[in-house]
């Protein structure tokens, strides 16, 4: 068990928060961390940049853009977070894409992310396919959990594969699109997370995509585990910087 | 033929699809379908009428007198340059845009560099009655933007790429953002051997139709199907593959594949992956590509926007790998002078992308009765400007 797992089991809502690395200083990561922790966030998704995020909305890319500017590499984000155990206890998830990680090494990148304690991974372009012939094992081997997305359109058939390739929780995506926050859900949104919810899933779903504020991280969260939110908070730190950290939170729930 | 894509997309080590979640469905959707749809028969029958009627297939596969006598051998070109809208690209988009009917999908997107690819997409929604979106970087659409105001009339609407390099890269980017956030009526059609399979086999085999046209044209010409040498310029590498396609298993045809060097492989600016690049993912593909020891993809830089790209098709880092083929890269500098001579040898101005395969005349020696086909990817049209001003004509 790690500690998403534990997480998992706490009776409430949880919010993730996703944060570009090295933004909007190189050596903020630590310090928003801590920020987010301090101010009850129960889950932190770590971006690792990527100079080509082809999921990603506007938001993200220029963050990433900036953070890779700043001078952000993989060895620079591992050694930012080396003591992060030190100061936080809330699970810790890197996300970013396979390239970086493949550079890196497998094998050498998920060691180090267990040697620092981090809990999970998600590479969205890493597929499930070539996940469990290639690197299920090393993934087991240092206790890290594998996220996938699914989104509207994904058939329940390989919802359930999916859900079967899971151990920790499913990260919903909550429409058709790349990141970057919409003003609300529609009734196409509600059927899905009807739908989804309907399915009985054996691990737990967490909303993302979409979400910005208290009104939406409630509707996405009538019917899953929690939600997670990614440019709205870009957003508040370019604008407002670490110190709007605290207000920012405070305000979705 | 150990050289085509297995059942999962794989060339060797290379292929693959890696693409998010939000893409699965699309992709997996033509995978499903596209070997299915390409033999039926009226997808085949309409096919090869509109690339003969519409596109002028068969294209003549020319004897080059003079510049034959210069080098002492035998030279062929492939002539691609006179297809319909002045590049081979035109092969693929025929096919892909049927290949959306069949889907049932009524939007088109596409990226395209130089803007052969766009232009040749426009052509075809135009000619099908198809909305189409393409996204184009906006440094290219300054160097070719002849080819800009032709897709505006063709009823494309082209968005510029502002993200990055604002080149080919980009403009794919942009694409595959698009496809994501419009996942049912959309089918993106990609415009050379590259992204997620199964993009890569299925544009080699509409492109295929180069390599079958050499083997009957040259067994008329000369008595045999065979070349010695199939020569093409490699961006992507969709042109090369199409050149190649029906050569790949036939051991006694020697590949050349020719990459644009830039300033030169190693002034930091130049586009040969195969001497740069490393095995890394790139638009949903697992390939050779030029980035960072950190894996994030660099910029890079020929004077040629179609050869403008950080990788290359998985099937050609196969080629490369397994030494099938032999890779020789070309200065912007050398393209040029090729593309000159070739224009006063001949009376034929070719792409600057193609220029660069001309150069490998200069720089190989081949014996007086080797047979060399040299694909002649596309017309030099396109980019008139670009040599007006490097020659100050
Ligand atoms: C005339 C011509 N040749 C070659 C290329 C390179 O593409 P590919 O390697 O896919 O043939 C292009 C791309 O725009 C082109 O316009």
């Amino acid at each position: 068990m790690n500690r998403i797992h534990k997480k998992l089991q706490e009776d409430k809502k949880l919010l993730s928060i996703y944060f570009t690395a090295g933004y909007p200083e190189l050596n903020d990561t630590v310090t928003v961390i801590e920020k987010l922790q301090e101010n009850g966030v129960d889950m932190i998704e770590i971006g690792l940049p990527f100079s080509d995020p082809l999921a990603d909305g506007p938001t993200i890319q220029a963050s990433s853009t900036e953070a890779l500017h700043n001078g952000m590499t993989t060895d620079v984000l591992f050694n930012q977070i080396k003591d992060i155990r030190k100061t936080v206890d809330i699970p810790l998830i890197v996300m970013g894409y396979f390239n970086p990680m493949f550079q890196y090494g497998v094998e050498k990148f998920c060691a180090k992310c267990a040697e620092i304690g981090i809990d999970g991974i998600i590479m969205p372009d890493l597929p499930l396919a070539e996940y469990q012939e290639e690197y299920k094992a090393i993934f087991k081997k240092y206790n890290l959990s594998n996220i996938f997305l699914i989104t509207p359109q994904t058939s329940d058939e390989r919802i359930r594969q999916i859900d079967e390739a899971s151990d920790a929780f499913i990260y919903m995506v909550s429409s058709a699109s790349t990141t970057g926050a919409k003003s609300g859900f529609g009734n196409e949104q509600e059927d899905y997370f009807e739908r989804i919810a309907s399915m009985n899933l054996k691990n737990p779903q967490i909303v993302g995509f979409g979400i910005s504020n208290s009104d939406t991280f409630t509707a996405a969260t009538a019917k899953s585990k929690g939600a997670i939110i990614g440019s709205a908070f870009i957003k508040t730190l370019t604008e407002k910087g670490i110190d709007g950290i605290s207000h920012f939170i405070r305000s979705i729930r | 033929m150990k050289y085509n894509a297995n059942e999962k997309g794989y060339y060797g080590q290379f292929g693959g699809a890696f693409i998010p979640e939000m893409l699965y469905p699309n992709v997996e959707e033509l995978r499903q379908n596209y070997l299915k749809i390409m033999a039926k028969p009226d997808f085949k029958n309409e096919f090869d009428q509109l690339l003969k009627d519409y596109v002028g297939r068969p294209t003549p596969l020319y004897f080059a007198e003079r510049l034959s006598a210069k080098y002492n051998t035998k030279v062929y070109l492939k002539r691609e340059d006179l297809c319909h809208t002045g590049a081979h690209k035109v092969n693929n988009t025929i096919g892909q845009i049927l290949m959306a009917k069949h889907l049932g999908k009524n939007r088109i997107i596409a990226e395209t560099g130089a803007g052969q690819h766009g232009v040749a997409t426009a052509t075809v929604c135009a000619l099908m009655g198809i909305e189409c979106v393409v996204y184009m970087g906006e440094i290219d659409i300054a160097r070719q933007a002849p080819n800009v105001a032709r897709m505006k009339m063709l009823g494309a609407e082209v968005r510029p790429a502002l993200s990055g390099s604002r080149t080919l890269k980009d403009a794919t980017n942009e694409a595959i953002r698009d496809w994501i956030n419009n996942p049912v009526d959309t089918h993106y059609i990609i415009g050379s051997v590259v992204g997620p399979h199964p993009y890569p086999d299925m544009v080699a085999r509409f492109q295929s139709v180069i390599s079958d046209e050499i083997k009957w044209q040259l067994k008329e010409k000369e008595g045999r199907e065979n070349p010695d040498y199939v020569i093409a310029c490699v961006g992507g590498g969709s042109n090369a593959a199409g050149a190649y396609y029906h050569f790949l298993d036939e051991t006694d045809v020697n590949i050349i594949a020719v990459e644009a060097a830039g300033k030169g492989i190693h002034s930091g600016e130049s586009a040969a992956t195969s001497a740069l690049g490393k095995v890394g993912i790139i638009h949903g593909s697992k390939t050779l590509l030029m980035q960072t020891p950190d894996g994030q993809i660099t910029e890079p830089y020929s004077i040629s926007a179609g050869l403008d790209y950080p990788g290359v098709g998985p099937m050609h880092a196969h080629l490369f790998d397994s030494r099938r083929a032999e890779f020789i890269s070309v200065t912007d500098d050398d393209a040029m002078t090729f593309g000159l001579e070739l224009s006063q040898l001949e009376g034929i101005i070719p792409a600057i992308e193609t220029s660069h395969a001309f150069a490998v005349l200069d720089q190989k020696k081949f014996k007086e009765d080797d047979i060399v086909v040299i694909n002649l990817s596309g017309r030099g049209d396109k980019d008139l400007n670009t040599y007006i001003d490097y020659f100050k004509l």
